[in-house]
């Protein structure tokens, strides 16, 4: 057990590097699972300096639904935009600032909020406040603030409050 | 068969490009710096993705051999455009935005992206 933790000392990181190695390859033979596990193996302890703590995934399994969720979102969301700049005058657009407090305390999901903020269209996460307690979003059409805010807290932030803590 | 996925390829294709075409019109369209910056970061994600999706279809159902290189590109461009977004955007804000311009983060807290002295204006009077 001891030997493992010191081999992989970031198991997600490492069958993450090897899935990206043969995705890379686009092969899934042999030689490229042997190569990409060597890989796999010293990566992570080269760059151990880096990664001091291993992110804790609660509940995995929810990872999946909120990639789904964000990619459906960010299809809905691409037709909106497209058609508010297709087809509304450039001053009846609203752009404002909305500032939203956060639960969430985990850097790494911080990150992902912050990451899904920005790509599903019409918002942009631009900035975080000094303690981390609150992020700075852009939208380019919000008539009500609040909901905007609301809906990223119930939709997105909830659920990555699942996963992570 | 192959012939219907053809016209699969073809629709995601189109599809990809009417997207990546709104979005270079967005550029031009909006007129405030921050706006402008929704349009690239967001019509791209579809339109980048459509033409991913023909790459995709195109290996599997016509030339009949298995490709997820497209995957990576995918899982690449998630990763780093937000990266670029928010470069842009904190540059903006620290260059062009005082406390005033934006909401309040936080009682005692103020954005990042605003240097001590831009934060402290408001209170200063």
């Amino acid at each position: 057990m001891k030997l493992a933790r010191r081999v992989f000392p970031h198991p997600y990181l490492s069958a993450l590097l090897l899935l990206v190695w043969c995705l890379l390859n686009n092969s899934f033979s042999l030689n490229t699972l042997v190569f990409g596990f060597i890989l796999s193996i010293v990566t992570p302890s080269a760059t151990a300096n880096s990664w001091p703590d291993r992110p804790r995934l609660k509940r995995p399994v929810l990872v999946v639904e909120y990639m789904v969720v964000v990619i459906w979102d960010i299809i809905v969301a691409n037709v909106i935009v497209a058609g508010l700049i297709l087809f509304r005058r450039t001053d009846s657009l609203r752009p404002n600032w909305v500032s939203i407090p956060l639960d969430l305390r985990t850097p790494e999901a911080i990150t992902i909020l912050a990451g899904t903020i920005t790509l599903t269209p019409g918002t942009v996460s631009a900035d975080v406040s000094c303690d981390g307690h609150a992020l700075l979003v852009h939208c380019l059409n919000a008539e009500d603030t609040d909901a905007v805010r609301d809906e990223i807290k119930d939709r997105y932030e909830r659920r990555l409050k699942e996963i992570f803590e | 068969m192959a012939e219907f996925f053809q016209y699969v390829v073809a629709a995601s294709l189109v599809i990809a490009g009417i997207f990546g075409i709104v979005g270079s019109f967005g550029l031009i369209k909006l007129n405030d710096p921050m706006s402008r910056l929704h349009a690239p970061t967001k019509a791209t994600t579809l339109g980048v993705g459509g033409v991913l999706i023909a790459s995709m279809v195109h290996a599997l159902m016509v030339e009949h051999h298995l490709s997820v290189h497209e995957l990576l590109i995918t899982i690449f461009l998630f990763l780093t455009a937000p990266i670029t977004a928010n470069f842009i955007a904190k540059a903006h804000i620290h260059r062009h935005c005082t406390a005033e311009d934006l909401p309040d983060p936080a009682p005692d807290a103020r954005w990042a992206g605003l240097t001590e002295e831009e934060a402290d204006t408001p209170d200063a009077q």
